[in-house]
Formats: structure tokens, sequence, C-alpha cells
């Protein structure tokens, strides 16, 4: 990767033209009346294709993707992002529909939606799904309305609280405030595993359900579910699941046998459609059979949600089959322990035994610390990592460890790629009790060094400036 | 059959891995799950497709689906894409790359959601954008849970009733669960009234007002007169608009505008039922620290080089969960880079030409189905660009059929009962006369 300043309004000559129109073939309309019109015209740059082309070339030659290399970030799922996927999602039949069509000139596309409604029904044990969401955290909104939606129904107005574990995706707390519930926070055992006995107190007429994430944000089976689902339901509660973690237990466990109520499930994560440098995604949300009413009055999103989305998704679901479906969710389990276990020697591993798709380090166990010069972090570690050709982490996540260290290799990952990861990850642990400055200023490599972030926040430069 | 090409495993790999971590047996990875949650049985999905049976599926699927000529908008606009836009979007190093947390080997992503902040910014007028939103309905959402959070005490956000109708649905299930109450404003004559707005900010609870830049009609509204009723009670300003339209029609800015959001599909981005697009959302500057959703700010690294970080991160949900600003986490940025692209190709000629061609052919297609003596003009003094409704005299569904029929999807029915046509760049003048004809023929 090398570094490459420009920005596309530094490129801009006048007169230069990137477009190409039809000639205009009908009468002139009447102007914009002057009192509408816009006064300043939009400085928009004004540059040739061949520019273009390699300006945005030139800029993607600074990013890191899947397809570039390992992306071990914890909770997001980066697993190889099918190319058919790709050319099934742009097939003209499906990009050129208008979505005010009606019912009888999209038959292809309602079918999709039912094919993919059944399938991530039998993959889930949810009843079935809506496809509005655009993303995840937008799911979670979705399925926290459902949750309101049922218990206004049923007069129960006074269920206004909503339970969050303190291990939790931030996002779940943040959705629960926008959807107008007060979140009460539950505490997480020594085990990581929710405090059944902290739970209880928590449980009376005013709590509205629990948002879970199983396997939770460490990556661990939260063994007491039945448990609490149990206490959860005769409390009057229902159950959210966090399908941000599915991947682990696809072809093994079904959220809703295990008593969950309302789910989302993240296409982007482990339906394999591409992140996008942060979007679009696509968070479907699932009921149970006796939540089925309280969907249709939700409108969430403009039109059916993500439909690009979702058809990648699909070609990914009939690759897989019922024939691929158990390897998805075991491979990704396999690969996460074994890592875990060719490192905890070297990182700090809070919780031991069989985790899931991923697990959390608590830093290194030999940081170098020593006379003045501070020991290594776990975002001087992040850092490093970029030097020898990897994706970092997720960092500092979840809040239950100073140093969390996230990781989460998917089952697309091959052993050769693993082992060198967890070579890397020893080298760099070596670094560090011999030299932890080499960690400080890493990256070495990269196309910048690590740029000033309270700058950037103190002094907000937020658009180009000429 | 063979494995599933997306998983490198082989048999020996999957023994050594088991036998470092100490187990025997795959199944055993998952003995901390309760026995009876594991699925005993096969799943109820289809065989295993191979890559040509995909496609092979995927081709029967689309052939269910009509391949018509569009001649609607209300929300989605069928502009044309230039090629070089979803060649470029399909680079490997933009599309499989998360969001860009390591800023480091990111500085790709980073950069072209400034120039998309910087474009947004000029289209709308106003000083400060974030990274892009879901989409524009939920952007018109989240603009009104900022008003709310602005203003403080007062909980009512009105919505014009010209808005499109699929902004006011998605706005008024956020209100609903968000505790907001919602007001409306009529437009009767075609345009919000801003006779009826100053009645609903008479009664001094108003948070904020959401009003269309051109409207569900397709008219260009005039705004006079509305930002200095609104702030005189101490509301927002929330433009709605097309962005395609603002590089011809007065600004949110122009309008002093707190807030502009909007959906950026007509920027090229293809029609595909209804998504991915890509909201957007621009704000006056003192509005800065209550956006939602993520900025992107310039600074400096060691070397002292530009280098671009996501930035303000204290508003957002993963520092302060419960109290940020937003859920929001993911956008669709993607799609911000689809109309980056686009905006750099076009420029302000093309942008301006784009609105020109197909305000022209709207107005001659609106010209000649008055002249079939079939309809009558609703607003016929109000100004339109690409879309304009008209009043059908006879029922519209036997008229609607014979059109789908020629190949094209045109004169949608609206609430009001009336019927909706728009007319982009895309469709000639052949295609109209022809359009015309087959509404001519009855």
């Amino acid at each position: 990767m090398k570094y490459y300043d420009k920005l596309i309004f530094e490129l801009s000559k006048e007169g230069r033209c990137g477009y190409s129109l039809p000639m205009n073939k009908f009468p002139a309309a009447p102007e914009v009346p002057q009192q509408l019109r816009r006064q300043a015209p939009a400085r928009l740059p004004e540059v040739a294709e061949p520019d273009v082309v390699r300006h945005y070339t030139n800029l993607s030659q600074m990013n890191f993707g899947v397809d570039t290399g390992f992306y071990p970030l914890g909770s997001c799922t980066m697993k190889y992002n099918p190319k058919i996927n790709e050319e099934m999602a742009a097939l003209p039949g499906f990009a050129g529909l208008h979505p005010l069509m009606h019912a009888g000139l999209t038959k292809g596309a309602l079918k999709v939606y039912q094919e993919m409604n059944k399938a991530l029904a039998a993959i889930t044990g949810m009843y079935t799904f809506t496809f509005d969401p655009c993303a995840g955290a937008h799911g979670e909104l979705t399925g926290l309305m459902i949750m309101r939606t049922y218990h206004m129904l049923r007069g129960d107005m006074a269920r206004t609280k909503v339970i969050v574990p303190d291990s939790a995706h931030g996002t779940n707390p943040a959705s629960a405030a926008v959807c107008g519930l007060e979140v009460v926070e539950v505490k997480s055992l020594e085990n990581g595993r929710i405090d059944v006995e902290a739970l209880k107190p928590l449980l009376g007429p005013d709590i509205a359900g629990i948002m879970m994430t199983n396997p939770n944000t460490l990556g661990l089976f939260e063994t007491e579910i039945k448990t609490i689902a149990k206490l959860v339901h005769d409390a009057g509660g229902l159950l959210y699941y966090d399908g941000a973690n599915m991947n682990p237990l696809m072809g093994v466990v079904r959220p809703g046998d295990m008593g969950f109520d309302i789910m989302h499930l993240n296409l982007h994560k482990t339906f394999s459609t591409p992140h996008g440098g942060g979007g679009p995604g696509s968070g479907p949300v699932g009921v149970a059979k006796h939540l089925e009413d309280c969907i249709p009055d939700l409108r969430v999103s403009g039109f059916h949600g993500n439909f690009g989305v979702i058809l990648r998704a699909y070609a990914y679901i009939l690759a897989l089959g019922k024939d691929h479906l158990k390897q998805v969710g075991q491979y990704a389990v396999l690969s996460a322990n074994y890592i875990k276990e060719c490192l905890k020697d070297v990182y700090k591993l809070p919780i031991e035994g069989v985790c899931k798709h991923e697990f959390v380090f608590d830093g290194l166990i030999n940081d170098g610390a020593h006379d003045d010069v501070p020991g290594a972090t776990t975002l001087d570690v992040a850092k490093r990592l970029l030097d020898y050709g990897f994706h970092a982490p997720t960092i500092y996540f979840p809040l239950l460890f100073h140093q969390a260290l996230m990781i989460e290799p998917t089952e697309t990952e091959s052993k050769e790629t693993i082992d060198t990861f967890i070579g890397v990850m020893r080298t760099i642990a070596a670094e560090a009790a011999r030299d932890p400055n080499i960690l400080h200023d890493a990256p070495h490599n990269a196309p910048i060094t690590r740029p000033d972030e309270t700058m950037a926040a103190r002094n907000p430069i937020l658009k180009y400036e000429w | 059959m063979g494995n599933l090409p997306y998983l490198p495993h082989t048999e020996a790999d999957i023994r050594a891995m088991l036998e470092k971590i100490g187990v025997k047996k795959l199944e055993d990875l998952y003995s901390d799950v309760p026995s009876e949650f594991l699925k005993k049985g096969a799943y109820a999905l289809p065989e295993a497709l191979s890559e040509q049976e995909i496609r092979d599926y995927f081709a029967s699927l689309e052939a269910m689906n009509a391949r018509l000529k569009v001649f609607v908008g209300q929300g989605a606009y069928d502009h044309y894409t230039p090629a070089v836009i979803p060649y470029l979007c399909s680079r490997s190093e933009f599309l499989t790359a998360y969001t860009p947390y390591q800023c480091e080997i990111s500085q790709g992503t980073l950069r072209y959601i400034f120039e998309y902040q910087t474009l947004m910014c000029e289209l709308t007028g106003l000083d400060v954008s974030n990274a892009s939103m879901y989409d524009g309905p939920t952007a018109a959402a989240e603009a009104m849970k900022m008003a709310i959070a602005c203003a403080r005490k007062k909980n009512r956000v009105l919505l014009s009733r010209a808005l499109l109708p699929h902004v006011v649905k998605v706005v008024e299930t956020y209100a609903k669960f968000h505790g907001v109450e919602i007001g409306y404003v009529s437009a009767d004559e075609g345009q919000t009234s801003l006779e009826a707005l100053k009645a609903e900010l008479a009664k001094e609870d108003v948070a904020g007002v959401i009003v269309p830049s051109v409207n569900r009609y397709g008219i260009i509204e005039d705004h006079t007169g509305f930002a200095d009723a609104i702030h005189a009670e101490k509301g927002l300003l929330v433009e709605y608009c097309d962005p395609s339209a603002l590089a011809v029609v007065k600004t949110p800015g122009e309008w002093d505008a707190d807030i502009a959001v909007g959906d950026g599909q007509p920027l090229g981005l293809p029609l595909c039922y209804g998504g991915p697009y890509v909201g957007f959302m621009t704000v006056k500057k003192e509005h800065m620290r209550k956006m939602p959703g993520r900025i992107v700010g310039q600074t400096q690294d060691k070397q002292g080089r530009r280098a671009y970080v996501l930035t303000l991160q204290a508003r957002e949900q993963h520092i302060k969960r419960e109290k940020a600003t937003s859920n929001i986490c993911s956008n669709e940025s993607l799609m911000a880079l689809w109309v980056t692209i686009y905006c750099s190709l076009m420029g302000p000629e093309g942008l301006k030409e784009v609105n020109k061609i197909s305000a022209d052919g709207a107005h001659y297609l609106k010209a000649e189905l008055l002249k079939t003596g079939q309809f009558e003009d609703v607003f016929p003094d109000k100004p339109f660009l690409k879309e304009f409704v008209l009043k059908p005299k006879q029922f519209p569904g036997l008229m609607q059929k014979k059109l789908e029929e020629a190949g094209f999807f045109a004169a949608l029915d609206t609430e009001e009962g009336y019927v909706s046509f728009c007319v982009t760049e895309k469709r000639s003048k052949e295609e109209i006369d022809r359009l015309v004809k087959v509404v001519k023929e009855g």
C-alpha cells in the first residue's frame, strides 16, 4: 500500500467533462422561477473519466479488505464474500425493478423474499421474518418495536424497561433508548456468563424483555439460557436475540429452540454479503409465531429493505444448502479455539474453556514495561499487526476487560493463514517483551503512521475547504 | 459433490486443529451447549446448488419479473448510471472492507467519505455532513429525533402533507416509539401552506418542521418565510430534498434550513426494488455535535501528512451506549462512494443537464398527455422538474394495464386519486410518443 495524497476536488479543472448524456430532443420547458432557483452553483469537481478512474483506484490501494488479507475483527464475522453473489445481485431483471411496482410485476423478487423467509426460519427456528431493516442496529430497533407492540396490544403499558447484559454490543442499549425503553444492566459472572441471581430481582411487571447475544460477546455460550428464558417468560417479558453472533450456531443450534421470541440477523456477517466499508448491510428480524401480528404496522425503511443485499445472501444460502450449513458453524468454532489454544501462553486468557466463533484476550502476559518505558498495550499490538499484513482484531471491546483483544477468524480462513497469524502474534509478543517501543511506533509500513485523533476532534475539519 | 469452495479446511487440517485444542471431534466443541438445544435431524433447506445451478435458478427468477420502461418516481428515480461507477465500486479493497476502524489501512474509505461529506455540503448549502444513513426516510426520522434533542422540552414535530408518503410512514413509526408527537401541515394548493404552518407554530410546542424541497406532486416548493416563522418559535427547519434537483433549485442553505435530509438514490443508484440506497444528512455547524451517524475528519499523521479518521465519536453508540445521539452503526458507505463517483463524473454542468433533459421531457409528456383529453391538470401554475401528477377523468386501471402490456410502468395511483408520472434523461422522445399513443388509443 502506498500513500496517495489527492482529493477529487484537487484534480478539478474548469471545462473538463466526465459525463456522456443523450442529445436533448425536447422543446425547452419553462425555466425554474428566479425565487426558486439555486443561486450559487454547486462546486462539484470537473474531471475527465480517466482522472476519476485513476483517482479512485489509487484510493482503493490505501484500503485493506477481506480479499486483501486475514481480517480477524471480533463480532464482525469478516468471512469471504463469494463473487457469484455479486453477479446475481447485478442482474438487470432485479436491478431495474421500481420499488412501487405491484406484485404482478415483481414475481421473481417476491419469490426471493418468500424463499429467504423460509430458509432463515429453518436456520433460526423462528416463524417469520421482516426484511425491512437495513443493518444490524436497525434490526435491533425494529425487534424492540415489535417487543413493545406485543405488550401494547395486550394492554400491558407498564413494560418500559429492557434488560441488557454489561457485555452487550453498544448498539443494544442505544437501540433500546431510540425505541423509548429504559435500559437496565445485568452484570456478568467471573466466568463471563449472565449472573442469573442478579437477573432475578430485576424481573418485574415493568420489564418488556431482555436483549441477549448467545454466544455472548466473549464468545461464550450462555449455558443458563434455559433458566433465563423461563425466568423472563414467567415474568411476562420477551427474549431478544442479537444475531451478530449467529455464525457459530449455523447448522448446530437454533435461537428459536432456546426460547428466543425475536431476533435479527446480520446478512453482512453470517450470510457472507460484503461490508462495503461500513454498509450497505441488511438486518432482517425474525419472530416466533405468537408475535406474527406485531409486525404489520411497522415501517422502518423506505421500501422493501436492502433488496440487493438480500439477493446476495440468498445466493449464499443456495450454495450452502442443507449440506454445508453445519460446516460453517463448526469450522468457525474450530478455528477460534485453535488460535486461542496456540496463543494463550503469551496473551492473557481471562476465561478458560471452549469458546464459540470468537474469544477475548486481556492483553499481553509480558508487555515489556521496564524503567520509564511503558508496556505495550492492546492498541500497540493491533497497530503492529498492520505491519505484518493483517487487519487488527476488535480492541477494547467488550468493556469487561481493560486490554480486550477480540479475535474472530471465521470458517473461510485456511489453516496456513491462521498459522501465519499465530506466528505473527507470537513474534509481536516477543517484540513487546524485548522492546515495546517497536510496538508504540507501529504501524511502520502502512500508507500513514498513527494520526492525531485528538486534533481531529478538537479542531474538526469535516469537508474540503477551497 | 465436492466441498463448498469457500471452505479451505481439509480432513488433515481439522484433525490437527482438534488435536491442538485437545478434543476428539468437531461436535465436542459444543460440549457447553445443553444437549436439548443441539438441533437433531436435517434442516428444512434445499440441497446445495453448484455455481452454475445458482446462475440458472436466478435467471429463472429474473425472468418472472416484468421488464418495463420506468415512468414513475415517488422517491425512486430511474436516472442513468455511468459505467465507471459499478466498475470502481466493485473493487474489493472498497467492497470487502469493514467500517474504517483501523484508519492506517483504511485511508481509501476515509478519503472518499470525506469527499462525499464535502459534496453533500456543496449540494445542500449546509456546513456539516455525516458519513451517510440507511435511506432518505430513516434520515428524516433521525432529523425528527435531532429536532427533539435540540429543543429540550418541546415534543412535537410537524410534517408537511406534501412529503412523499413513504417518508411520512417511516417518520411516524419512529415517532410512535420514541414518544414524539407528530402534527401535520396541509398542502392543499400543491405546496406546503405557510398559513397552516403558522397556525401550528402558534401552539408553541413545535421542535421542528419537515418540509419537502421538491414535493410528492413533483412541485418545487416556495419556502419564503418558513425559516423565519419556525426560528421565531425556536424550532428547526428540516428540508427533505432530491439531491439531484439541488443542482438547480434553491438549496436548504439558501432557505436558511437547519437540517437537510434526503435519499442519494437519484444520484445514479439503480432502482434495485428499493435498496440499497443511501440517506444523507447535513446540518448547520451549531448542530454538529447533535448529529447522528459516523463523521470523518481531517488530521495529520506523525510525519505531518494529511490523514483522515472517524471523529467526534463521543456522540456514538459504542462510547455513549444508551445516551448516544442515535443507534446507527453501519451506514451505507459503499453507496456513498457510488454517489461520490457519480457527482465527480457529472460535475456541475452534467448534473444541470440531467435536470434539464428530465424536466424538458416531463413537460413534453405532460403537455402530450393533456392533449389526449383523458386527464385534468391538477396544479397548472406550479413549477415542476421531472415529476408531475394528473387527475384521470376515468378510473385508470385499464389504462395502467394497457401501459404495462406495452412495456411501460407509468401513471402510478396516488392517495389523492391522481396518477403520478416521472421522466428522466433515460427516457427518449420516441418512448414518450409511444406511451402517449397507448393512452390515446385507450
